[in-house]
């Protein structure tokens, strides 16, 4: 049986270890909601954007002189996944979820014989995928200095892969991470950035527009914007998503650390009596025995 | 006295403004547009310039850097890249030079240049 000190100072780790949860859930709860502003927040940008672009393309699509953002290479052998995950860890299996749905996603490609590149977001990403695909990883980009993330931060990376695809150095960009739908279920998500995914739910345009100054110049702006509008807002979901879960697992853990103090102060108690209890039967036996 | 149109001014980050007005003025790439209820539905680029935005609840100023708008008969909606409201100019004009005096490289320095210039270029028609 554990020494009373022993069992004291468990206790007192254990105490010390809940604090810290704790704390990281209050701080998680608090960051969550204001990401979860921030996303709100973002989403008319993201859906006007989507909205223009594809009663534009509906118009472009049948037309093979359209813009490449658009219409794509014509190939699809060279793949860039950009896998976008968080810098920190105690969240849970929330990057270890999005992780295992990018490797699924590179087996099935390469399965296919396509050639595949990865572009890591985030270091947690990173580290995981560089046991399997170190060779595939061309780099990482980190967040860890960056209080709130901004737009200029999507914009940065959305700049970099238009800069790759004009050089040629892949066919299709297909983005991942994980949607947050609630605190409880962030759900891995892969979404084709280049050639821009247009749903067909949406094509129709509803009205005719004008533009100024022409309609090729218009897309040809607005095209690489919505790159990193993108970006962004898969960036702000994977904060929201990191909070949630980072809030659940602390959550769990509190409450993990709460049962054992309980379990650890009764087997502390126990130890004690028993021991109280030897002694008066010593006491008493040797009073007797005299 | 006509229909109000509706206004929307969006950034990426945030949801700036969205109200009922008389009229809008915006900076298009081909030139300033007052856009008033019934106007031909546009799609057009923006330069950098002000927005005026003429009876809604106050009369609003915001300075926009680029994006683009979208109007129809009822409804015009800002997506501006960035969008500051026309009182914050000087503040930003602060940081503006002072994240000038921090950089080093030539390349960087040019850019920032370059937004000063757009902006000392607006604060004189302010």
């Amino acid at each position: 049986m554990a020494s009373l000190k022993a069992l004291r100072n468990r206790i007192a780790s254990v105490t010390a270890t809940r604090k810290i949860t704790k704390a990281q859930q209050m701080v998680a709860v608090s960051k969550l909601r204001r990401a979860k502003a921030a996303n709100e927040a973002a989403r008319p940008y993201a859906q006007k954007m989507k909205a223009v672009i594809s009663g534009m393309a509906a118009g472009m699509k049948n037309n093979p002189g359209g813009p490449k953002l658009l219409t794509g290479t014509g190939k699809d052998n060279r793949q860039l996944l950009v896998v976008c995950t968080s810098d920190r860890g105690l969240c849970g299996g929330f990057n270890t979820n999005i992780v295992r749905f990018a490797r699924l996603k590179i087996e099935e490609l390469k399965a296919a014989g396509k050639q595949v590149e990865i572009l890591c977001v985030g270091r947690k990403g990173r580290d995981q995928l560089k046991r399997l695909y170190a060779d595939l990883i061309i780099d990482t980009v980190e967040f860890t200095g960056v209080r709130y993330l901004s737009f200029a931060n999507a914009d940065a990376i959305g700049k970099r892969l238009l800069a790759m695809f004009d050089e040629g150095k892949f066919d299709v960009a297909t983005l991942i991470y994980a949607r947050f739908k609630s605190v409880m279920t962030q759900t891995p998500t892969a979404l084709r950035l280049i050639p821009a995914a247009i749903e067909d739910g949406d094509a129709a345009p509803s009205q005719v527009y004008e533009y100024e100054p022409d309609e090729n110049e218009v897309l040809a702006e607005l095209l690489p914007k919505n790159i990193s509008v993108q970006i962004f807002s898969a960036l702000l979901e994977n904060v929201a998503g990191e909070f949630g879960a980072k809030m659940t697992a602390m959550d769990g853990a509190t409450r993990n650390a709460g049962e054992m103090i309980g379990k650890l102060t009764l087997i502390y108690n126990r130890t004690r009596q028993s021991k109280i209890t030897n002694e008066l039967i010593e006491i008493i036996s040797g009073a007797e025995a005299l | 006295m006509a229909d109000k149109i509706s206004f929307d001014l969006v950034s990426p980050e945030q949801l700036l403004l969205s109200e009922e007005a008389d009229m809008v003025t915006i900076p298009g790439s081909e030139g300033e547009m007052g856009v008033m209820a019934g106007h031909e539905a546009v799609i057009t680029t923006l330069r950098p310039g002000f927005i005026t935005v003429t009876g809604g609840k106050d009369n609003q100023r915001f300075i926009v850097f680029g994006g683009f708008a979208e109007v129809t008969q009822t409804k015009v909606t800002v997506l501006a890249e960035e969008a500051i409201p026309a009182s914050d100019l000087d503040a930003r004009i602060a940081t503006v030079t002072e994240s000038l005096a921090k950089t080093a490289t030539e390349a960087e320095k040019g850019a920032i240049q370059a937004q000063l210039d757009t902006l000392a270029h607006l604060r004189q028609h302010i």
